[in-house]
């Protein structure tokens, strides 16, 4: 009986190892040809990253790979036509079997769940890192880079406050030196996302994420948004540079050297939609911009977000903080100024639904003269894009 | 001025503008589906089948006819949904550098939208309502649901929803915000427009018909079953839907509750979830899936069951470990609940939290992976016919082992963090949704089709579209893992980097081979039924089947059984066969049953008017459908003709053609 468990014919083994093999030459040839920056990254958290997939995948592939193959054998074997397989109706218990199918998973994911518990606390994007690289602690003394990123419509802007320096659509760190970035956004979310370098978290207005992160070998990377904000999303990108020291410091001087400054007015220009805007650098930066930012106050006359949770942590204002209502409505920015929120459709957006005409603030391109690039959108009628009617009307109720 | 405020009093934000008439993809859309619609109606008229339309199918309360317009649904939904995925990977497969492909981005943002919450609501959703629809009564000897009126209203809600999406394709535009509507970009805000607000309202019409069939079917089977049927003696199938039922009632009302608050923040300015004033978009997160993880199971676990009972069936065994395959069950279903985390690691929860999250979704796998050992072993010693609903069986158990894996590898957060929105995600959820759900749901449209209609569908066609499914599912979706270790995101309509381009190619002639698989599946319908006599079973019984389902003709009477069965073991019907069990051929008396009501087309119909003026802020008419579907339903509390008794000699005529007919079989 035992024997007849096993061994499907042999000439059917043999040309299925052989068309499997086949098969593999063109798919590792295809593998080859690309990049897998997951696979391999250049930082040392996304290293670590790669790792436990890998290991996860591993300790799973224990149990699947016996059950798709156990699966095909037992399809083969006890197929009708198949007259010598045993066929027994009534088998329908066995406790041993039953211990064994719970128990089976039951370990891989003990091990898997004991593995999570560790990575996940060693791999908090919120914990400052205990090392640059496998087997080197970050060395006494080194202060983690600050870099301060926030998600716009639809670029990124980075601030260095060590440097006073800021950046929009590309970002350079100094190899094997810690960076701690702290993230927000200013509309809507985002994900930041260097895939080379670390792992993504989400860019929340009025909120900040960290993330801890090193790059340990110089290069070029590609950052991207990993989390839909409209319609400029696509070419949310951005250059993560991984400079050698001496080229960090250069990188910053350019910055310094060829940068305009970066005002709140200017600030306030910038934040509207706007795509594939090229790299920009600003040399200065006005007081406390980023701040103003997380808190979503960096119009002049809002509120900021801090002052108001003290004020309420101290128990309110009582019912003068009406006064204080309109101060604290940050959205509605983008219909006021007569810009087109990140998801408009029709009818508040004016363009006729799924035409050609490209929203405001894409990039601008010649087949579409209708473009309206960052120009306040013309007066069209009562809509709630109109200058002149500069409540939306959800708020009107109020 | 004037007029100007009397067109608005009367549209709403509605003016002819909003219809896409320059739009050429839309036309020939439009055109397709008005000529396909004149087509549909000329056939109706033609064979004069409005009257029977309306009287033996719209307003009916029998489950079965409910169940079938329900798959019906479904299949048209899948339609469009399918059509929105062709047009989403031929983008692409083109837009690369300069090349912009033939979608701007907010024409791209709405198909994304579209097909996610199309195949989610509208196919995946009315599809297993559908089979345990159908099913659940026959297997539990019951002779309708507990509330047939409750059932057919249900149906029109969900349809109800399903036509206000599809509004949205030729009135105005869908939402550009990702299925899941996140705020704050689907905030008043930053989403003005209707987009959103189809969305809206399409889920919450929908909604209330997913949880009142929920109430309905759940009432069915503690209620209704046949006497002898204690719960360990359930059909495996009738488990899995208590399960996914009792996850339907706990979960939509949160996904209703947070749609609510939604509508509050979009249409009377509150601030749940804006970013002004203290909102707070993440509790919307957490909301949506508190509602969204046990969606998913509300998918996959009537899939689970319908492998159950097509594994025993065509392995001629008894399942093995019923049990344990009952307590895996209601294991998933306890924690379905304490997973919904998972879906924002990347939000930035502290460690512990993440982690308590991780390993919960991980200890989902244990009686994930104890269901796919009681098939493996249900398939040792037994003689599998590969029928078509088994190949759907073994395809299913292959491809869901492979989404399983994925999925406990996107559990661990600090791998989520690099896998995250990207499509390897994609990727993953694929691979369970179309491996499990709609491989389950097509086993099952295979294995039960004989017995709604009386005739089995072609088996050479439903294999050509097995196989065309598998292997598209396969060239369409590997790829796409491949693209998510490559660092490539999801919902991206355009792409910088050229090497990316031939792995959207291959995925997108993998979705060529997938509609190659539904054409297949298509011809198969057409096939069958023109073979039909060819194909015909009068036994009720084709494929030897083991559940009470089988024990009555094909397609069931009115009244499904004409004497309430008795059960005595597991597996009733193989029980009864053993036991030499003889239908009884005399002593029939009349059957009581439900009269068929309108009243559940008419405020499915209303439901949708009210969604609408909703939607344009057309608000008298938004008030008056309102006030209409109120007097409806109070109305029909005043309709005392609520049932008949189908006649003694009606029964014994139709049971005696059944005897005359198993005769014959002899």
């Amino acid at each position: 009986m035992a024997h007849s468990l096993h061994a499907p014919p042999r000439p059917r083994s043999l040309t299925g190892r052989l068309a499997r093999g086949l098969a593999l030459v063109p798919l590792a040839a295809m593998l080859a040809g690309c990049n897998l920056v997951v696979m391999q990254p250049s930082g040392d958290v996304a290293v670590q990253q790669r790792n436990l997939i890998l290991a996860s995948t591993g300790l799973m592939l224990l149990i699947i790979v016996p059950v798709i193959a156990l699966t095909l054998v037992f399809a083969w074997r006890y197929r009708e036509s198949n007259k010598e397989a045993v066929y027994d109706p009534d088998w329908h218990h066995s406790t041993q079997l039953e211990v064994v199918i719970w128990t089976a998973p039951l370990i891989i994911i003990i091990a898997l769940g004991a593995l999570t518990w560790i990575s996940t606390h060693v791999l908090d994007p919120f914990r400052p890192l205990q090392r640059i690289e496998a087997g080197r602690p970050v060395p006494e003394g080194v202060k983690p880079l600050t870099v301060q990123v926030v998600a716009l419509d639809w670029k990124w802007l980075f601030f260095y406050p060590e440097y006073g320096v800021a950046t929009v659509n590309e970002m350079a760190a100094p190899v094997d030196r810690p960076i701690e970035f702290k993230i927000t956004a200013s509309s809507v979310m985002n994900a930041f996302y260097v895939p080379a370098l670390a792992g993504m978290i989400y860019a929340m207005p009025g909120m900040e994420t960290k993330l801890h992160a090193v790059i340990n070998k110089p290069g070029d990377y590609n950052g991207l948004s990993s989390h839909y904000s409209g319609s400029g999303f696509s070419r949310m990108t951005f250059r993560f540079l991984g400079l050698q020291g001496g080229e960090f410091d250069q990188w910053v001087a350019k910055t310094k050297a060829e940068g305009k400054d970066l005002s709140r007015e200017a600030y306030l220009d910038l934040e509207k939609p706007s795509e594939q805007v090229p790299v920009t650098y600003y040399k200065s930066v006005a007081d406390g911009l980023y701040g103003l930012i997380v808190n979503m106050c960096a119009v002049p006359g809002k509120m900021c977000m801090n002052e108001m949770m003290r004020i309420d942590a101290a128990g309110g204002a009582g019912p003068e903080s009406h006064e204080n209502r309109e101060k604290l409505q940050y959205d509605n920015r983008h219909v006021r100024e007569g810009h087109e929120p990140p998801g408009a459709t029709t009818p508040a957006s004016h363009r006729p639904p799924r035409g050609q005409v490209q929203p405001e603030g894409m990039k601008p391109d010649g087949k579409n003269p209708a473009v309206r690039g960052s120009d306040p959108q013309p007066d069209r009628g009562d809509g709630p894009a109109a200058p002149q009617d500069p409540v939306a009307p959800a708020q009107r109720s109020n | 001025m004037f007029s100007d405020s009397l067109q608005k009093f009367l549209f709403g934000r509605f003016t002819l503008e909003s219809i896409p008439f320059h739009e050429p993809i839309l036309q020939v859309t439009f055109a397709g589906v008005a000529l396909g619609g004149i087509t549909v109606l000329a056939a109706i008229t033609y064979f004069r089948f409005w009257g029977p339309l309306w009287r033996d199918w719209m307003t009916s309360v029998d489950h079965k006819k409910i169940g079938i317009m329900y798959v019906v649904l479904a299949l048209v939904m899948l339609l469009r949904g399918f059509a929105d995925a062709l047009l989403m990977r031929s983008q692409q497969a083109v837009a690369f550098g300069a090349n912009e492909g033939f979608l701007p981005p907010h024409h791209y943002d709405q198909i994304f939208t579209a097909h996610g919450v199309i195949m989610i609501f509208f196919m995946a959703m009315p599809f297993v309502t559908g089979l345990m629809n159908y099913v659940v009564p026959l297997q539990i000897g019951a002779r309708d649901v507990a509330f047939p009126f409750l059932n057919n209203f249900s149906f029109w809600m969900t349809a109800s929803g399903a036509v206000i999406v599809m509004i949205s394709l030729f009135v105005g535009e869908f939402a550009r915000t990702g299925w899941l509507a996140y705020p704050p970009l689907s905030g008043a805000d930053m989403s003005p427009g209707v987009g959103v607000d189809y969305y809206i309202w399409a889920l919450q019409i929908a909604g209330i018909g997913t949880l009142l069939s929920g109430v309905n079917l759940i009432v069915t089977i503690v209620k209704m079953r046949a006497p002898g049927m204690s719960m360990m003696k359930l059909p495996i199938f009738v488990w899995t839907s208590l399960c996914t039922n009792v996850l339907i009632v706990a979960a939509f009302p949160v996904l209703t509750a947070v749609l609510a608050l939604l509508s509050l923040d979009r249409y009377v300015g509150t601030h749940f979830f804006t970013n002004d004033l203290g909102g707070n978009p993440m509790m919307y997160f957490n909301l949506i899936w508190i509602w969204g993880h046990p969606e998913v199971y509300i998918l996959i676990l009537p899939a689970f069951g319908i492998f159950s009972e097509v594994t025993s069936t065509f392995c001629g065994k008894r399942l093995f470990g019923y049990a344990s395959m009952v307590y895996a069950t209601v294991v998933i279903t306890i924690l379905s609940y304490l997973v919904w985390l998972h879906h924002f690691f990347t939000m930035g929860s502290g460690a512990d939290v993440n982690s308590f999250f991780g390993i919960t979704t991980m200890i989902i796998s244990i009686p994930t992976g104890a269901k796919i050992f009681n098939w493996l072993f249900t398939m040792y010693r037994g003689r599998i016919r590969f029928d078509v609903p088994m190949l759907w069986t073994v395809g299913f158990m292959v491809t869901f082992v492979i989404g399983g894996m994925t999925g406990v590898l996107l559990a661990v957060p600090p791998a989520d963090f690099v896998l995250h929105n990207s499509l390897f995600l994609i990727a993953h959820f694929h691979n369970v949704i179309i491996g499990g759900v709609l491989f389950g749901m097509l086993a099952g449209v295979n294995y039960w089709f004989p017995k709604a209609f009386g005739f089995r569908l072609d088996p050479f066609w439903g294999k050509m579209s097995f196989w065309f499914w598998l292997v598209g599912f396969y060239v369409a979706f590997m790829p796409l893992y491949v693209l998510g270790l490559m660092g490539v995101t999801r919902r991206a309509q355009h792409f910088d980097d050229p090497s990316l381009q031939i792995w959207f190619v291959v995925a997108a002639c993998g979705a060529g081979l997938i509609l190659l698989g539904i054409l297949s599946f298509i011809v198969q319908l057409f096939v069958s039924i023109r073979n039909r006599e060819a194909l015909r079973d009068e036994t009720g019984d084709p494929w030897h089947g083991r559940t009470l389902e089988w024990s009555t003709s094909s397609p069931p009477p009115d009244y499904n059984f004409a004497f309430t069965p008795v059960i005595h073991d597991l597996d009733a019907w193989s029980d009864m066969k053993k036991r030499g069990y003889s239908r009884p051929v005399s002593g029939f008396r009349s059957i009581h049953m439900p009269r068929n009501t309108g009243t559940g087309v008419i405020l499915g119909g209303l439901s949708v008017v009210f969604g609408f003026a909703m939607i344009w802020y057309i608000w008298w008419l938004a008030a008056l459908s309102f006030v209409a579907m109120l007097a409806v339903t109070i109305l029909h509390t005043f309709n005392y003709d609520r049932d008949y008794h189908i006649p003694a000699d009606t029964v014994v005529r139709s049971e005696d053609r059944r005897t005359a007919l198993l005769a014959g079989q002899v």
